[in-house]
C-alpha cells in the first residue's frame, strides 16, 4: 500500500475511533457506575447531529450551535434521568433493554415529527474549511484532523475530570459503594443525574463534531449504537480506559477493513470482538 | 396456572380453530403472522425466561432458516415441505450452535450484547452479499409443497390451509414445552436460572444445559424464520436485524416471561397494538415505544400477572 | 486406620500478592468428625472453596476417594461424592423444600438431558429427595416454599440439599450460622446423627458444638494450621490458648 495512503487509512482510522471513544465512554460510564444498559444511547448521537444542523442554521456559527447544543444535550439527559432512568436503577438488565428499546422508537419518531425524515448536510466551519496537501494528488480534510484534536481533549478532561476532582472521587466511590457515598451525605440521586447528564452530552457532541462529514440522516444512531457497544464489550465495561483502547482498535480495524478486504468489511468489527471474547471473557480492562 | 388462565386459552383454541370459517382473508393472514410470532416468542421465552438467559441475537436462527428455505426453493418452483422444513431447522441449530458455545462464556450484560453483536454480524453478512440478494433480499415465489407418501391433501398457498398449519404448529410447539419444562431437562434449566452457582455445586455441568437450550431455543427459532419465509414469501436482511430480536424481546417480557401463556399474549398484544396504533397515526412508533416505557414502569411482570389470581409456589 | 475419604498436603491458594491459604494438610476419615477452626480470615472459607472445587489450588494436592482432584471443577468435585453446604444459605428460594432436595438428587441422574419423562416421575430421585428432608426433620414443611422458611429451618434446607445427593464427604460451612440455643441443639444432633456414614469436614465458630461433634480439630490461623489433633491436645495447646481460645470463650 502506497505509504500516503496508509497514512490517510490511519488518520481516518484514528478519527474514527476517537468519535466512537466519545460514544462510548459515556455508554461505559453509565452501565459501569449507574449499572443501566441503555440502547437509547445512539439516539442521543443522532440529536446531537440534528441538533447541529437547526442550531448551525438558526445562530450561523457552527461553534456557538456546538455550545448551545451540549446544553441543550445536559438538559435533555437531566430530565430523561430524572423522568424515567432514575427507576430503572433497581431493576434488571432485562427491565432496562426494553425500556430504552421503547425510548428509541419514542426519540426516533420525536425526531421524525420535529425535523422530519430528510437527509441534511451541516457545513464545516468556513476558517477550517480546507485541506492539507499531503502529495500531487491527494489531502487531507483539516476538520478531520480538529475533530480528532477535539476527542482527544476531551477524553484528557475526562480522566482529570475523573482522576483528580472531588467530582470524579464521588462518581468512583459511587460506583464502587453506593449507600456509604450515601450515608457521608451526598446527594446520589444528584450525582447519577450529573452522570447520565455526562454520558449524554458526550454522546450528543460525537453527534454534533461527526455532522459535517458523516451528514445527518435518519438511523445514524442506531449504527453507531450497535459498535458502541462492541467497543465496550472489548474494552471492559465501566472502563473509560479500555473504551478508548478499544474504540481505536475498531477504528483502525474498520477503516482497513473496508480497504483490504471489502466484501467483509461489516462484518470485520463483529469478528474483532469474537475473538477478544474468546480469549478475555470480561473484556481487555474489565474486571473479572 | 390460574383457571381463568386455563379457561381463556381453551376458549381462544377454540376461536382460533373456528376463525377460518368467518374471517376475511387480510385477518386470516394477520391472526397467521401471530401465531408464528407467538411460536418464535415462545423460543425466546425458552431462553428469557426459564433459563435467565437474556438474547438479543435471537433473529440470527430465525433469519438464517428463512434464507435456507429461499436457498432450497427452485425458482418458480416448491421446495419438498419435509426436507426443507428439516434443512432449515437443523441449520438454524447448528448456527446457535456455533454462537453458543462463544456467547455462553460471557453472562450478564456481556451476554445481552454479545448476542447483540453476533446477530448484527450475521445482519450485515447478508445484507452485502449480492447472492444472497443483498439488502433488498429474494422472493420465494411458491410455498412448499406438503407430500404425505405420495398424496398432497394439503395446498399451503391457500391462506386457510397455512393458517391450520401455523395453529398445529402452535399447539405442537405449546405442548412440547410444557413436556420439557416437567421433565428433568425443564428442571435443570430452573434451577441455572434461580442459582447457576448452586446447581453447579450440586454437580450439574451447567455451561451443557445452557447450550442445549441454546440450540433447541435457535431450532424453533428456525422453525418461525421457515414459517415466515413460506408465508410472506420474501426474505431480507430486516430479518436478521436486532430490530427483529428487540421486538421479540419485548413481546416476551411484555407478555410475562417464564409464563405459559405469557408469549403468547405478547404476540398477540404487540401484533394487535401494533395495528391499532398504525390506524391512529402514521407516527405510531412513537405510541408504540411510549406504551412500552410506560409497561415497564407500571406493569413490570407482564400481562400474564394481570390474570394471576394465585401466585405458583415451587 | 482405614485410608482417608478426603486427603489434602501443602494445599496453598494466592490471590495477587495475598496468600489466603499457605500450606495446608488434612485428612477426613469416615465415620468421623473433623472441625476446622480460627478466627475471622483465617481461610477457612477459602479451604472449603479449594476442596469443593470451586477454587483451584495455586499448590498442593487433593485426593477424593483415592483419586486425584486438584483442579477438578465444583461439579466434578460434586459427582465424586462430596456434598457442601455454605455459611450464607445458598438454595432455591422461590422452589419448594421438596423440590429444593429433589432438584439436588436429580443431580446423581447420569443426565438430565431428559425432555419426555415428567421429573416428578422419577422414583428413585424423589426417594433420595425424601430420605434427606426426613433426616432434617423437615418432611412435614416439604411443601413449603424455601422462602416462607424460618432461618433456622433454611440451614437445615442447606444440608438437606447437600444430603440428597448422597455424598459420602460432606464439607459443611458453618452450619450453625445465625441460629439461636434450641436451633443450634437440634442441628448438632442432626450432625451427630449424620456422622457414622460420612467423612464431615466441619468449618464452625460455635465451640460447644464443635467439641461436642469433633473426633479430629484443626486451629487456623492466617491461612496455615496452627495445631491439629485430638480436641484435648488442642485444648491444651499453649499457642492455641493464647491465639484463639483463652481471648474470647464462645
Amino acid at each position: 500500500m502506497d505509504p500516503v495512503i496508509f497514512l490517510i487509512q490511519v488518520l481516518n482510522g484514528v478519527q474514527y475511533g476517537l468519535l466512537l471513544f466519545l460514544v462510548a465512554s459515556g455508554l461505559t460510564l453509565i452501565f459501569g457506575i449507574l449499572g443501566i444498559i441503555n440502547l437509547a444511547h445512539g439516539s442521543f448521537y443522532m440529536v446531537g447531529a440534528y441538533l447541529a444542523f437547526s442550531l448551525t442554521e438558526r445562530m450561523g456559527n457552527f461553534w456557538l450551535a456546538l455550545a448551545a447544543g451540549v446544553l441543550l444535550a445536559v438538559a435533555l439527559g437531566m430530565a430523561l434521568e430524572w423522568l424515567v432512568m432514575r427507576f430503572l436503577y433497581p431493576r434488571d438488565h432485562l427491565y432496562q433493554v426494553l425500556l430504552t428499546y421503547g425510548l428509541i422508537l419514542v426519540f426516533e419518531e420525536a425526531r421524525s415529527l420535529i425535523w422530519g425524515d430528510d437527509v441534511h448536510g451541516v457545513q464545516v466551519p468556513a476558517a477550517l474549511d480546507f485541506s492539507i496537501p499531503l502529495t500531487d494528488t491527494l489531502s487531507y480534510q483539516v476538520w478531520r484532523l480538529v475533530m480528532s484534536a477535539v476527542c482527544l481533549a476531551i477524553a484528557a478532561a475526562m480522566y482529570w475530570l475523573i482522576q483528580r476532582t472531588r467530582l470524579g472521587m464521588m462518581i468512583r466511590a459511587g460506583a464502587v459503594n453506593r449507600e456509604m457515598v450515601q450515608s457521608l451525605g451526598i446527594d446520589i440521586g444528584l450525582l447519577y443525574r450529573v452522570v447520565f447528564a455526562l454520558g449524554v452530552a458526550l454522546a450528543a457532541l460525537a453527534g454534533m463534531l461527526a455532522a459535517p462529514v458523516s451528514s445527518v440522516f435518519p438511523g445514524m444512531g442506531n449504527q453507531v449504537l450497535i459498535i458502541s457497544f462492541v467497543v465496550v464489550v472489548i474494552g471492559g465495561i465501566g472502563s473509560v480506559k479500555g473504551a478508548l483502547v478499544a474504540a481505536l482498535l475498531i477504528g483502525l480495524a474498520d477503516t482497513f477493513g473496508k480497504v483490504l478486504l471489502p466484501q467483509l468489511a461489516g462484518m470485520v468489527v463483529y469478528l474483532l470482538m469474537a475473538a477478544v471474547l474468546l480469549w478475555r471473557p470480561q473484556g481487555i480492562f474489565g474486571r473479572t | 396456572m390460574g383457571r381463568p388462565l386455563q379457561i381463556l386459552l381453551v376458549i381462544g383454541l377454540i376461536a382460533l380453530a373456528a376463525f377460518p370459517l368467518v374471517g376475511e382473508k387480510f385477518y386470516l393472514q394477520f391472526v397467521t403472522k401471530v401465531m408464528i410470532m407467538a411460536i418464535f416468542a415462545i423460543s425466546l421465552d425458552l431462553l428469557v425466561g426459564h433459563t435467565g438467559l437474556v438474547s438479543l441475537g435471537h433473529a440470527l436462527p430465525f433469519g438464517v432458516a428463512a434464507y435456507a428455505l429461499m436457498l432450497l426453493t427452485p425458482e418458480y418452483q416448491a421446495a419438498g415441505f419435509w426436507t426443507s422444513l428439516a434443512v432449515s431447522v437443523g441449520v438454524a441449530g447448528l448456527a446457535s450452535a456455533i454462537v453458543g458455545a462463544l456467547v455462553l462464556r460471557t453472562s450478564g450484560i456481556y451476554f445481552i450484547m454479545v448476542t447483540l453483536a453476533f446477530g448484527q454480524m450475521a445482519y450485515y453478512y447478508v445484507h452485502d452479499s449480492k447472492h444472497l440478494g443483498g439488502s433488498d433480499g429474494k422472493y420465494i415465489y411458491v410455498r412448499p409443497a406438503l407430500e404425505l407418501f405420495g398424496w398432497q391433501p394439503f395446498d399451503l398457498e391457500k391462506p386457510a390451509h397455512f393458517y391450520y398449519l401455523a395453529l398445529a404448529l402452535l399447539v405442537l410447539v405449546y405442548a412440547g414445552m410444557r413436556v420439557l419444562l416437567a421433565a428433568p431437562f425443564g428442571r435443570a434449566i430452573a434451577g441455572i436460572k434461580e442459582n447457576e452457582h448452586r446447581m453447579r455445586m450440586l454437580g450439574f455441568a451447567t455451561f451443557r444445559y445452557k447450550l442445549a437450550c441454546f440450540v433447541l431455543a435457535g431450532m424453533l427459532a428456525g422453525l418461525t424464520g421457515w414459517l415466515t419465509a413460506a408465508h410472506d414469501g420474501l426474505v431480507n436482511p430486516e430479518m436478521l436485524s436486532w430490530h427483529q430480536s428487540g421486538q421479540l424481546l419485548m413481546m416476551v417480557i411484555l407478555g410475562g416471561m417464564g409464563t405459559p401463556a405469557g408469549p403468547i399474549l405478547g404476540a398477540a398484544a404487540l401484533k394487535a397494538l401494533e395495528l391499532v396504533f398504525q390506524g391512529w397515526t402514521k407516527h405510531w412508533q412513537l405510541v408504540l415505544g411510549l406504551f412500552i416505557v410506560l409497561s415497564v414502569l407500571f406493569v413490570p411482570r407482564g400481562l400474564a400477572q394481570l390474570f394471576e389470581w394465585r401466585r405458583r409456589r415451587g | 486406620m482405614a485410608e482417608p475419604l478426603l486427603r489434602t498436603e501443602g494445599l496453598r491458594r494466592q490471590f495477587g500478592g495475598l496468600a489466603a491459604v499457605k500450606s495446608v494438610s488434612l485428612e477426613c476419615h469416615l465415620g468421623r468428625v473433623h472441625a476446622v477452626i480460627g478466627p475471622n480470615g483465617a481461610g477457612k472459607t477459602t479451604l472449603i472453596n479449594l476442596l469443593s472445587g470451586e477454587l483451584a489450588p495455586s499448590a498442593g494436592t487433593i485426593e477424593i476417594l483415592g483419586r486425584d482432584a486438584a483442579g477438578l471443577a465444583a461439579h466434578q468435585i460434586s459427582q465424586l461424592g462430596v456434598g457442601r453446604s455454605f455459611q450464607r444459605t445458598n438454595i432455591f428460594m422461590s422452589f419448594t423444600a421438596f423440590e429444593n432436595c429433589r432438584l439436588a438428587a436429580q443431580s446423581r441422574l447420569p443426565s438430565s438431558m431428559r425432555f419426555v419423562r415428567p421429573a416428578l416421575a422419577y422414583r428413585q430421585v424423589n426417594d433420595a429427595a425424601l430420605r434427606a428432608l426426613e433426616a432434617c426433620e423437615l418432611l412435614e414443611r416439604k411443601d413449603v416454599a424455601a422462602a416462607a422458611l424460618s432461618h433456622g429451618e433454611r440451614r437445615q434446607l442447606e444440608v438437606a440439599m447437600t444430603l440428597a445427593t448422597e455424598p459420602k464427604i460432606l464439607l459443611l460451612d458453618e452450619p450453625l450460622a445465625g441460629m439461636g440455643a434450641e436451633e443450634s441443639a437440634r442441628m448438632v444432633e442432626l450432625l451427630r446423627k449424620l456422622a457414622p456414614g460420612h467423612a464431615m469436614l466441619l468449618v464452625e465458630h460455635d465451640m460447644d458444638a464443635v467439641f461436642a461433634l469433633a473426633d479430629t480439630l484443626t486451629v487456623m490461623v492466617d491461612g496455615s494450621v496452627l495445631a491439629s489433633g485430638t480436641p484435648a491436645e488442642v485444648r491444651a495447646n499453649d499457642e492455641v490458648q493464647t491465639a484463639y481460645l483463652g481471648a474470647a470463650d464462645d
